[in-house]
């Protein structure tokens, strides 16, 4: 399910100029006179992995939600570089075509899992309805891929017929990830994967996430307050506060050298441990 | 391969008054591929920041560090990590890894980003585990639980992984035992015969004096003090 | 008491013909019409206070009112039987309040309102068959909110109702759904087709007209005659239209519905038609069963 052939660049053209896969320009949402993220732009890269930090109310979450369609903006532009259409402003595109998209290209991991799974299903149904969403109406093999998924999020093939409800925390948000996966998304949107984990069960879904970008080629945008978490999962980062970007840059960069005066206060107000 | 150009570096302190720290300036450098080129000067005279300068992990106030032709101090997050997958190695003194990731996995981690097949990529892991004396019943766990030579051992392993052009080691040799020690210094020099550039601090100066073909003192970068 | 009744079916006893108000009927009407326009879709209708409870068919007591004139002859079946309480007071309320004919010939009926059966009889050009719908969302199952639902079958998204059959063969083996088996109507809206048992789904492709009407939920849908009706289904579990394995024990009829009946309390049980007007026929065709 990973492979993307219909991406694929005919043999005879040279290396096409390398376009970003989601390019963010001008993006603003208020709530009232009440600023939820204003000018926001950035480039995100085919496998990029950006992560965004802020404390609470800082603007990220809107600014996630904008980006993944469930927030409208008051203004910029989202370009998505679409499969079959190239780039296209995400926000002018009709609702039946975005949440194609949602289904397709996109996937969106929740904080909490019950907001991203169907609870009263099992977890192979869980994982197969984006397949038949797309239109798959053969049984043995969207068991089949369903299985496949449960493996590679490390559930046990028993566990296929149980329900959400009878899993831990930690399964629950490796299946919303396999349910989010199966379909071989390219942009994935998470909003505080790892929150509400124990330690030890964040540092296994961190690590899986990181193969699972590095296998699929996936892009990400991961909104946390957690450093640890961004320093392991993103290439870069870009720090909000009041709903603007303060700083952008690479991960390591922005966290051993950070140049504006909030992000070196939330760096040095990390307690160490 | 490596060319440093009048870099300067300073240090804003924005919580504390926005006390302006001037670390460095005037730092000019340049290493050609299959040298070594050790860095000296007392503790604190900034050789972890030009390494970490040339390795895009701090932020150069001025002046250009060009790095195969990709100057780091003005490029790109992506041009950064481009440069960081396929051409520029770090030994840094900290292993820093998820926690649970076996260490075959951590070490051969570089090699699966640069796109080679799993299969190789831990061949290649093993290769290098097994050259410095790191026992293989430990491969299968996390080095986060190792002692701190080992960790520094599987560091180095991690950093060797892949062939860079361009290298960067901060004390690889430091609180290893004399027969890795040696290990590490023959992997230094197969990089440089393979035609690495390499930059590196050595506090042990008899392993300096064995790869280092000539020596620079960042004292000299250090920036006028004002009066 | 008996007299008085007789009375009141000739009378009307003050109430407008078949009890609905001429402008509640209209109303009814032009959901009735968009339903037909629109097949398989849910229009919603300002569903009014019958006197009964809801559940004992609201919906499809409106939707016959609006439908009857004074020519046409009904017929109400409940669980395929005319004799059964449901379908007797519905036919004898209609009786009074339109003074129509009534009958239990499924030929002879113009209008037929029906609790969860299909007649075996096929239904000809000319005839309304009104459907009482308990829950019209086939979606529901999975999906609370009706903004979502709503907005799913705007723009046609319909992996949730394989989910259900996913859900259905993971923990019985087989698409264990047996009755409101949903189907998708003229390749565009999925629907339920009230709680009839899926036996019946082939028989929704029909030469008569079908309205459903759901009166809690306030909801009309309609599937128009020589409609396409495709039952939802998985490539390698198809749909299958099953009934128990059988020959009515009255009539020996192996191609009807069937209801497993206990006879004693030893556990003797047989197995007759759930069409009583089907089976009726038959026997009076002298086609006898092993019983007769």
């Amino acid at each position: 399910m990973t492979g993307h052939p219909d991406i694929g660049i005919p043999a005879d053209t040279a290396v096409p100029a390398p376009a970003p896969l989601l390019s963010v320009r001008g993006l603003g949402r208020r709530y009232g006179t009440r600023i939820g993220c204003t000018d926001v732009g950035f480039d995100l890269w085919p496998g990029e992995v950006m992560g965004i930090v802020g404390e609470s109310g800082s603007g990220k979450s809107t600014l996630l939600n904008c980006l993944a369609g469930h927030l409208v903006p008051d203004a910029g532009e989202v370009i998505f570089d679409t499969r079959d259409r190239g780039p296209v402003d995400v926000l002018r595109l009709s609702e039946p075509e975005r949440r194609m998209l949602g289904r397709t290209d996109w996937a969106f991991v929740h904080q909490n899992p019950r907001d991203g799974l169907r609870m009263g299903v099992s977890a192979g149904g869980n994982v197969g309805e984006r397949l038949m969403a797309v239109g798959a109406r053969h049984y043995g093999r969207i068991r089949e891929t369903a299985s496949d998924w449960l493996g590679r999020v490390e559930i046990a093939a028993d566990r296929i017929d149980d329900r959400p409800r009878a899993f831990s925390g930690g399964m629950q948000q490796r299946l919303q990830i396999a349910r989010n996966l199966v379909t071989g998304p390219r942009l994935v949107f998470m909003d505080e994967p790892t929150g509400g984990l124990d330690v030890s069960v964040q540092a296994r879904l961190l690590d899986l996430l990181r193969g699972l970008v590095r296998e699929m080629g996936l892009s990400a945008l991961v909104v946390t307050h957690d450093l640890a978490v961004v320093r392991l999962l993103a290439d870069r980062l870009m720090v909000m506060k009041d709903g603007r970007v303060v700083e952008a840059g690479l991960t390591d960069q922005v966290l051993d050298d950070p140049q504006h005066g909030y992000t070196q206060l939330l760096v040095s107000s990390v307690l160490q441990v | 391969m490596i060319e440093l150009r009048d870099v300067s570096k300073t240090f804003t302190l924005h919580n504390q008054g926005g006390a302006v720290l001037r670390v460095m300036s005037g730092a000019t450098l340049s290493v050609a591929p299959g040298e070594c080129v050790a860095l000296t000067g007392a503790s604190g005279s900034g050789k972890s920041t030009l390494m970490r300068m040339i390795y895009g992990n701090y932020r150069a106030a001025s002046g250009q560090i060009l790095v195969d032709g990709v100057d780091v101090a003005s490029a790109e997050p992506r041009e950064v990590l481009a440069l960081r997958r396929a051409t520029l190695g770090y030994v840094s003194q900290f292993l820093r890894v998820v926690p649970r990731v076996p260490t075959r996995e951590v070490v051969a981690e570089p090699c699966l980003a640069t796109g080679l097949d799993r299969a190789a990529a831990f061949a290649r892991a093993e290769e290098l585990l097994a050259r410095l004396n790191v026992p293989e019943p430990l491969w299968q766990l996390s080095p986060t639980t190792f002692s701190g030579g080992e960790q520094q051992r599987v560091n180095i392993a991690r950093g060797f992984a892949r062939t860079c052009p361009a290298l960067l080691l901060d004390e690889p040799t430091a609180s290893l035992d004399p027969v890795n020690r040696a290990v590490v210094l023959d992997l230094i020099d197969e990089a440089k015969a393979s035609g690495a550039a390499i930059i590196g601090i050595f506090h042990d100066a008899e392993a300096r004096a064995r790869v280092a073909d000539r020596e620079v003192d960042v004292t000299a970068f250090a920036p006028a003090r004002a009066a | 008491m008996r007299d008085l009744q007789d009375d009141d079916a000739r009378s009307g006893a003050g109430y407008n013909f078949a009890y609905l108000d001429e402008q509640t009927k209209r109303m009814i009407r032009r959901a009735l019409l968009k339903a037909v326009a629109i097949p398989g879709y849910q229009v919603p209708f300002a569903s009014r206070e019958m006197p009964m409870p809801y559940g004992w068919g609201t919906g499809g007591v409106q939707v016959t009112a609006a439908c009857l004139t004074p020519d046409d002859t009904l017929k109400v079946i409940d669980q395929g039987a005319d004799d059964t309480t449901n379908a007797v007071s519905i036919r004898r309320f209609f009786a009074r309040m339109a003074g129509v004919a009534t009958t239990e010939r499924t030929t002879e009926a113009t209008v037929i309102q029906t609790r969860h059966r299909v007649p075996e009889t096929p239904l000809r050009d000319g005839q309304i068959l009104v459907y009482q719908v308990p829950i019209p969302e086939p979606l529901r199952f999975l999906e609370p909110r009706e903004t979502e639902t709503r907005r799913m079958h705007a723009l046609e998204e319909y992996g949730l109702m394989h989910v259900k059959l996913y859900e259905d063969i993971a923990r019985h083996g087989h698409i264990a759904t047996s009755y409101a088996y949903p189907v998708k109507v003229e390749g565009r809206y999925v629907m339920d087709p009230s709680p009839i048992p899926k036996f019946d789904n082939p028989k929704l492709e029909t030469a008569a007209l079908q309205l459903f009407g759901a009166g809690r939920e306030q909801r009309i849908y309609a599937i128009p005659p020589h409609t396409r009706v495709v039952s939802l289904d998985f490539e390698d579990h198809p749909f299958e239209a099953t009934k128990a394995d059988a020959a009515c024990a009255l009539c020996g009829a192996t191609d009807s519905y069937l209801d497993e009946v206990v006879t004693d309390d030893t556990g003797g049980r047989m197995f007759v038609c759930s069409d009583t007007d089907y089976c009726a026929t038959r026997r009076e065709a002298s086609e006898t069963g092993d019983s007769a």
